[in-house]
């Protein structure tokens, strides 16, 4: 019991650290599915409005893809189908996040040594850790319930919900902390930890995509929507969540007791004595730094790519059980706009992705400033202009690849099933790369943050965040036109390449430029902060 | 000549006032000493003096440029050794040396090999795995092996062991004939005494003294214990004593540096049978300068 010594200390400090992070978290995640609830109750009032809906999504394997197969026809059921999966997603990002910034960037700061030496037991940081982000998950849950009960939906779906989403909490909490042990660094453990939600998220898309319900029960995002709230639940779906985050929990314990303070379980290799020749200015720096990070992320997106562009022929089913509709549609252009449509909805969350790479990537800043790197580099001939460009140069071009890439894979996959890769390349290229002024617009607010506010930067996140609420629920909650307008995406999000007019795109593209210029010269005039 | 040259230097952040009119004057070609108390300012001016953070009143110039604006061609001209060394946690030691080298505009191939070797430092263990010390060693070998006017270190010994320290003296002293300006702040009162030629004392921001360490000692008491035969009590008369203690024809005291003289007089008046004299102490001077209560200057 001496290794939990002082956890109730550490819990204390946390939730006094963290208080506001926890706050928005909590209130974000409960209230995404009541308010989508909400909105549906009004929305489909009627039966028949929503065996409409059902009709056009419900078996088609591209939407399964995206959001998941629907599995009732009661308005908990399509709150479930339409918002399960990202808040499972968010969720989860929620509790890897959390657990690793309050064990492994503790240990990596130094911070956690001052606290060794005093009465805290070896495994008191990661237990309190997997507590406060459990608490958080519980307490989501419990609001979910308590709102979609409160809309007058069936309990038993409500509390199915609340559990489901609480479970799925757990189980990242433990990725969360298994990342935190294996390797070396904060960057390192979120990469890990990141990567394996999205791995669940992709796993789980291409389950109900192809409808190989194994590949779905190997992703614990899956099991939210196969608990099936609101659709007959299969509580025990809830013991198969919690055995495996107690698992994966006492994983993370085995790992953290065979290692040292600050070390990972990994072993670091020896580096060379000499930098290489390449080795020299601020951009060699910053693509050695960011160089990993990038090959991870365009990975991740070159899957989801693929998942969406092997799935995109079925598209065309959408309408197959209603032939009229299917006539009129041949009429303005056929499964050729079905498809514009799709590649436009998936480049928009493709997009988001590229978005939080590009948000990350230039807060690479604020990381190499607070952790007193910045400082050696700008003592150095090397002008505050070159070093930040250095950083924002990924930023943005990294953006650009992701993009490209994901409309080549989306385009090359679908081209295949359809025998035009050639073309469908092509076109779906252009559907794709027509989002990067939209991502940029963040790129460059990210950058301004940190020229004019480099403690507010987290701001930077909230608009992302804002933004994806703006696009998914937008439409759904009746959002007033000037505010869908705000997010840049909105302008970006037509369906066809050759649709999207010059204007809105010279808008977009003024902004960046306005904002990236902003951002350096607040940053040349501002005072280097100390951590 | 002059490398650096600071008045009336004020900084705040916040409420915090961190400087309240700062004096350094630094010529070229000195070892100089940059002394105070924890949170007295050092850091802060080395900051400022780097271009890092700029001042909100009064002036800086360093190589004849001003910090702030002329900061890219003067760190061609200089290497910084932080209090705090923080290395990326992925790149060797070595690459650090090399990269650090080549951003400031070249470095001596020969001159690195050689620091290596004097600071027994393995240039091919990664930034997060070296210990404090060797954090500091990378630092250090970064900045003295490229060849540049001033050379500014925070602290830089705070790690070392005693072999290292002895090493980082040796080294010092080469730089000195290499007639390089070295702006050395430290809390290492033997190291101030062995490297420096000149040495400026700051408190809460502002100078309180500057010369060299025998102008300083100069300035402060010296104690003298003596038997006389006359009686000694009429001492107390006299301007400049401290703690006097007389006992029957024995006296103890301390007597400011500009009043010995008329005290040795009076004694000598007195008939002296015996008298040992103690010059201050490094540390008691030190001390006596860092302490809240010492008069300002
Ligand atoms: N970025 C900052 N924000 C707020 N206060 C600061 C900042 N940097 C320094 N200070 C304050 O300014 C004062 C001077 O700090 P500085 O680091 O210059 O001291 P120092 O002489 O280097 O001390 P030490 O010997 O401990 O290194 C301190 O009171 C410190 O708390
Ligand atoms: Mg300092």
């Amino acid at each position: 019991m001496r290794a939990f010594a002082g956890t109730s200390q550490l819990l204390r400090l946390i939730l006094k650290r963290d208080r506001g992070r926890l706050l928005s978290w909590i209130l974000a995640l409960a209230g995404i599915p009541i308010v989508t609830a909400n909105a549906f109750i009004e929305l489909y009032a009627t039966e028949t409005a929503r065996s409409e809906l059902i009709a056009t999504f419900g078996s088609n394997p591209a939407y399964s893809a995206l959001l998941g197969p629907i599995y009732g026809s009661t308005i908990g059921a399509l709150t479930v189908w339409r918002i399960g999966v990202i808040g499972s997603v968010l969720i989860g990002l929620m509790a890897v996040l959390l657990v690793i910034r309050n064990t492994r960037d503790e240990e990596e700061s130094g911070r956690r040594e001052l606290l060794g030496a005093t009465v805290v037991g070896r495994h008191a940081p990661l237990t309190a850790a997997l507590v406060v982000v459990m608490a958080a998950g519980l307490n989501i849950g419990l609001l979910i319930t308590v709102g979609l009960a409160a809309l007058g939906l069936e309990f038993g779906g409500a509390l199915g919900y609340g559990a489901g989403v609480g479970t799925t909490s757990a189980v990242f909490a433990a990725v969360g902390g298994i990342a935190a042990q294996l390797t070396n660094g904060g960057g390192a453990a979120r990469g890990v930890g990141v990567g394996a939600l999205g791995l669940a998220f992709i796993l789980r898309a291409a389950g109900d995509a192809m409808e190989i319900e194994a590949l779905g029960w190997l992703s614990p995002i899956g099991w939210f929507t196969r608990l099936r709230p609101f659709s007959g639940e299969r509580w025990w779906v809830l013991g198969l969540s919690t055995a495996v985050a107690a698992g994966l929990g006492a994983i993370a314990y085995r790992l953290a007791s065979r290692r040292d303070l600050g070390a990972g379980v990994l072993p670091v290799r020896a580096g060379p004595a000499n930098a290489a020749p390449g080795l020299r200015g601020p951009v060699a720096l910053a693509w050695r730094l960011q160089r990993s990070s990038l090959l991870g992320w365009s990975v991740g997106i070159g899957l989801l790519a693929a998942l969406y562009g092997t799935v995109a022929d079925d598209v065309g089913e959408i309408f197959g059980g209603n032939p009229q509709l299917a006539e009129v549609l041949a009429a303005l252009g056929g499964t050729d706009r079905l498809t514009d449509t799709f590649f436009s909805f998936t480049g928009g969350v493709l997009a988001l992705v590229a978005g939080a790479y590009s948000i990350r990537t230039a807060l690479r800043l604020r990381a190499e400033e607070e952790g007193l790197r910045a400082e050696a580099v700008l003592a150095t001939s090397t002008t505050r202009g070159r070093w930040m460009a250095s950083h924002l140069l990924f930023a943005f071009l990294g953006a650009a690849v992701m993009m490209v890439l994901a409309g080549l894979v989306m385009g090359a996959t679908y081209g295949a099933a359809i025998d035009d890769v050639a073309g469908q390349m092509a076109r779906v290229l252009g559907i794709s790369i027509i989002q990067l002024p939209a991502i940029w617009v963040l790129t460059a607010a990210t950058a301004a943050l940190y020229g004019l506010a480099p403690r507010a930067t987290v701001v930077a996140w909230a608009l992302l965040l804002g933004f994806l609420v703006l696009g998914q629920l937008g439409q759904i909650l009746r959002f007033p036109q000037w505010l869908l307008n705000l997010s840049p995406f909105s302008h970006v999000a037509t369906s066809t390449a050759s649709e999207i007019s010059a204007v809105p795109i010279a808008v977009l593209l003024g902004v960046v430029i306005f904002l990236t210029g902003l951002s350096f010269s607040a940053f040349r005039r501002r005072d280097l902060t100390a951590a | 000549m002059s490398t650096i040259s600071v008045s009336n230097l004020v900084k705040s952040f916040g409420h915090t006032k961190a400087l309240d009119g700062l004096n350094l004057a630094v010529s070229t070609g000195e070892v100089h000493g940059f002394l105070g108390p924890n949170g007295s300012g050092k850091t802060t001016t080395i900051r400022i003096l780097l271009g890092l953070l700029r001042q909100d009143a009064g002036t800086a110039s360093l190589l004849g440029g001003d910090p702030w604006e002329d900061a890219t061609e003067l760190h061609r001209r200089l290497a910084y050794v932080p209090g705090d060394v923080s290395l990326w946690p992925d790149l060797s030691g070595g690459e650090v040396i090399d990269l650090l080298g080549r951003l400031r505009g070249g470095l001596d191939p020969k001159k690195k090999e050689r620091l290596l070797d004097r600071f027994d430092l393995d240039p091919t263990k990664k930034g997060r795995t070296y210990s404090k010390g060797n954090r500091q060693k990378v630092a250090l070998v970064a900045a003295l092996a490229s060849n540049v006017e001033l050379l500014i270190l925070d602290e830089p010994t705070g790690g070392l062991d005693p072999l290292m320290e002895a090493e980082f003296r040796m080294v010092i002293n080469e730089e000195r004939s290499a007639e390089r300006t070295v702006l050395l702040s430290s809390h290492v009162l033997s190291e101030v005494e062995a490297l420096c030629d000149r040495v400026s004392i700051i408190r809460e921001g502002r100078t309180i003294e500057s010369g060299t360490l025998t102008q300083l000692r100069h300035l402060t008491r010296t104690s003298i214990e003596a038997e006389v035969s006359g009686n000694p009590s009429d001492l107390h008369i006299l301007s400049g004593l401290h703690a006097l203690q007389v006992d029957d024809h024995r006296v103890s005291f301390e007597v400011d540096a500009e009043h010995l003289g008329a005290a040795l007089a009076q004694l000598s008046q007195l008939g002296v049978n015996s008298l040992v004299s103690h010059p201050p102490t490094l540390e008691e001077l030190f001390l006596r300068h860092y302490r809240q209560d010492s008069p300002k200057s």
